[in-house]
């Protein structure tokens, strides 16, 4: 506990030099395509498709070693970073499901709010949270509209295994009390190149619902079939939930028609 | 001395502690150790051990910090204000006006770093610290209004220190050393008399706008957000009137109990409770006014989300709490106030513990339904404070009572040098180079006073 806590105050304490080496290194090592074209992520969710089955949620919990809820909503007592509501009950229609991630806004009101700047942007254009730096006001919580950011009441448990994982705020592990987290679009899994967890759960049942991609390039994916961003919006009437916020989510939504 | 008979009265406390004294103390202490105790299992346990949960992020300890900070509000206004308009009746109060800021400031800026998730990280602030988040403009503006009070405070409190520091013999030698240092080598000579009018001249025109940007800055903590009955323009304004409000209100209580326990009937007169109960009534009035345009705009329209939140408020789950905080600290003391038979010093009182815990349940009608009921439907959430949170609240009032009981047996409660002359054999018994009044007579002194004098300077 107390090793646990020195370590915490060291990565706080060393994190400005530590970013600063981080940022050099990759500066070099970026390509130039990646110059020439920065990131600009994005997630289309069909609702037609979702069945509301929630492993999402289940591979996210495995993914990110998610943190106990403390109440609800949960997902078996965890966390529901990709939380999925039922948005309708009417007898007379199918039960429609919403498969509510973080927005990653790009006018996000969590990043402009934090008092101390631990969660940002990161390179990739992906808000994400530094839990080594986060003093715990609650104030992005707060902000954020769409209730999609936890906080850690408690100390959550932990397994021998995550020990050995190298902390960043791509990849917030070890999860620690007092600190606000939240869905990241699986940040260190984008700049490997690979789809986030939910993407790769919704495809391993064979729904296909949830698209990732680069609107810089409009070019999304489930995993299993490539389209073009500004085609499918267009051909579906996609959609931004609460759009008329103005906190420009990088997420959108096609409507469940036909189903 | 001479002046040792004339003066009595409001060195009386300074001088013999009772028994009643030291068990209130100890009441306290005890208070205040639960608190600490409940603090304790806190950090141990992180705020699991709150009633706080998602998405009720926030509860008792933000109400807390709301309700003591704009407490403090009062020593801007009765001070400040007074002082400024030239008002003489304000003398013998506003010692006890600034002490309530800087008691309840010190008390309510300590409520935030309670509600912290990691208060061992605190120091991020200031090495990380992003200028354009409320919450530095919160901690930069009660930062400069807790130094700007307590200078407010000390200023006016030299020359009775000077005088305790001469006089007051028998007390213990750290007070001894504390009266020396605060007094600053003060000997009522006329450049320091001089200095020192300049100098309260200046804090009396600056502490004014530093008091209204620090409760704005407060209410902006709620009103930069989207959230649905945060998401509003007159919050600012709003939640100064209910600071001043809330204020006046614990000025009157406290005249109230040092009226009667420190006997000093003299000093404070009926005509002090009835101009400040004037003052409360006002207030009330503007307050209500508020209350009208928050609530009656929306509730016209009754859009979507906020039509939820009204619901909740007016006939839902926080029904109880609202009509308590609209009906009982407004509706109720406002009746009283009017009343003939209830316009005396118990009426007052009463009717400003109607208001104090009006403003009190008001700030948690703010914070915690708009919480409870959030835009997204599926993540409505309840709450209910733990053991943890009253425990903490308890030792917050507890301590406000603390500092400021310890403060009123340290120093003066009531201004010596300013209210020479009030209620006691007149001050040709002192002599005229002595503390009393600059040696100034009372009729003398109400045309001398800061009023004028900072009306040349500035």
């Amino acid at each position: 506990m107390k090793l646990a806590a020195g370590a915490s105050a060291a990565a706080a304490s060393g994190f400005v030099l530590s970013d600063f080496l981080k940022n050099l290194s990759r500066t070099y090592a970026a390509s130039p395509n990646s110059e020439r074209n920065p990131r600009k992520w994005v997630m289309v969710i069909d609702l037609a498709r979702c069945n509301g089955c929630k492993k999402c949620t289940e591979w996210c919990v495995t993914e990110h070693k998610v943190p106990p809820a403390w109440g609800n909503p949960s997902y078996n007592g965890y966390q529901e970073w990709i939380a999925v509501v039922q948005t309708s009950n009417d007898p007379k229609n199918a039960a429609l499901f919403r498969p509510t991630p973080c927005m990653n806004c790009m006018n996000a009101p969590c990043v402009k709010v934090c008092p101390v700047g631990a969660t940002y942007y990161n390179d990739e254009g992906l808000v994400v949270t530094d839990i080594a730096r986060c003093i715990g006001t609650r104030f992005c919580m707060a902000a954020c509209p769409y209730d999609r950011r936890y906080f850690n009441w408690g100390e959550p448990p932990h397994t021998p295994d995550e020990q050995f994982i190298n902390y960043t705020p791509d990849f917030p592990v070890l999860h620690r009390k007092g600190t606000v987290e939240k869905c990241n679009w699986c940040a260190h899994r984008v700049r490997m190149g690979r789809l986030p967890a939910c993407v790769e759960a919704c495809r391993d049942e064979g729904m296909n619902a949830i698209f990732f991609g680069d609107a810089s390039e409009d070019v999304i994916t489930n995993g299993e079939e490539v389209s073009s961003l500004s085609e499918i919006l267009a051909a579906r009437g996609g959609y931004r939930f609460q759009e008329e916020l103005g906190t420009e989510p990088s997420l959108y939504y096609l409507p469940p028609t036909g189903k | 001395m001479k002046e040792s008979t004339s003066i009595p009265k409001l060195l009386q406390p300074l001088a013999n502690y009772s028994k009643a004294y030291y068990a209130f103390v100890g009441f306290l202490l005890g208070v205040i150790g639960l608190g600490a105790y409940a603090y304790s299992t806190q950090l141990q346990n992180g705020l699991v051990v709150t009633g706080m949960r998602n998405n009720v992020l926030w509860g008792l300890y933000i109400t807390n910090f709301v309700f003591f900070i704009g407490i403090s509000h009062v020593g801007a206004l009765m001070s400040a204000i007074l002082r400024l308009s030239g008002a003489e009746w304000r003398k013998p109060i506003t010692r006890m006006a600034e002490a309530i800021t800087a008691c309840s400031l010190a008390v309510g800026a300590l409520m935030p770093i309670v509600d912290l998730g990691r208060p061992d990280r605190i120091l991020n602030i200031l090495l990380y610290g992003r200028i354009q988040s409320p919450i530095l403009w919160d901690f930069i503006s009660i930062g400069t209004y807790l130094v700007g009070s307590l200078v407010f405070l000390l200023l006016p409190l030299i020359p009775d220190i000077a005088m305790l520091r001469d006089r007051l013999s028998g007390v213990s030698s750290l007070r001894q050393r504390i009266y020396r240092t605060l007094s600053f080598g003060w000997r009522d000579t006329p450049y320091q008399q001089d200095r020192l009018e300049k100098a309260i001249g200046v804090m009396t025109i600056l502490i004014i706008p530093i008091a209204i940007s620090v409760h704005t800055v407060v209410s902006w903590i709620f009103a930069m957000t989207l959230r649905v009955g945060w998401n509003s323009s007159i919050f600012g304004p709003y939640f100064v009137a209910g600071a001043l409000l809330s204020g006046v209100a614990s000025v009157i209580l406290a005249m109230a109990f040092f009226r009667h326990f420190y006997r000093l009937e003299d000093y404070l007169t009926p005509k002090h409770f009835r101009n400040l109960a004037n003052l409360m009534l006002a207030m009330i009035i503007v307050y209500i006014y508020f209350v009208l345009n928050e609530f009656l705009t929306p509730a016209y329209k009754w859009e979507t989300a906020e039509g939820q939140l009204l619901g909740a408020l007016f006939t839902g789950e926080f029904s109880a709490l609202f009509m308590a905080a609209q009906v009982g600290g407004l509706v109720v003391p406002a009746i009283l106030l009017s009343l003939r038979r209830t316009r005396n010093i118990l009426g007052y009182s009463i009717a400003s513990m109607f208001v104090v815990v009006g403003i009190w349940i008001k700030r948690f009608v703010i914070i915690v339904p708009t919480l409870a009921r959030s835009q997204i439907a599926e993540f409505w959430a309840t709450y209910q404070p733990s053991w943890v949170e009253w425990s903490i609240t308890a030792a917050a009032f507890a301590g406000f009572i603390l500092l400021y009981t310890v403060f009123s047996r340290v120093f003066p409660i009531v201004s010596v040098w300013e209210t020479a002359g009030i209620g006691e054999v007149p001050s040709e018994t002192a002599s005229p180079t002595t503390i009393s009044g600059f040696g100034f007579t009372a009729s003398q002194a109400s045309s001398v006073q800061i009023g004028s004098v900072s009306g040349e300077d500035l």
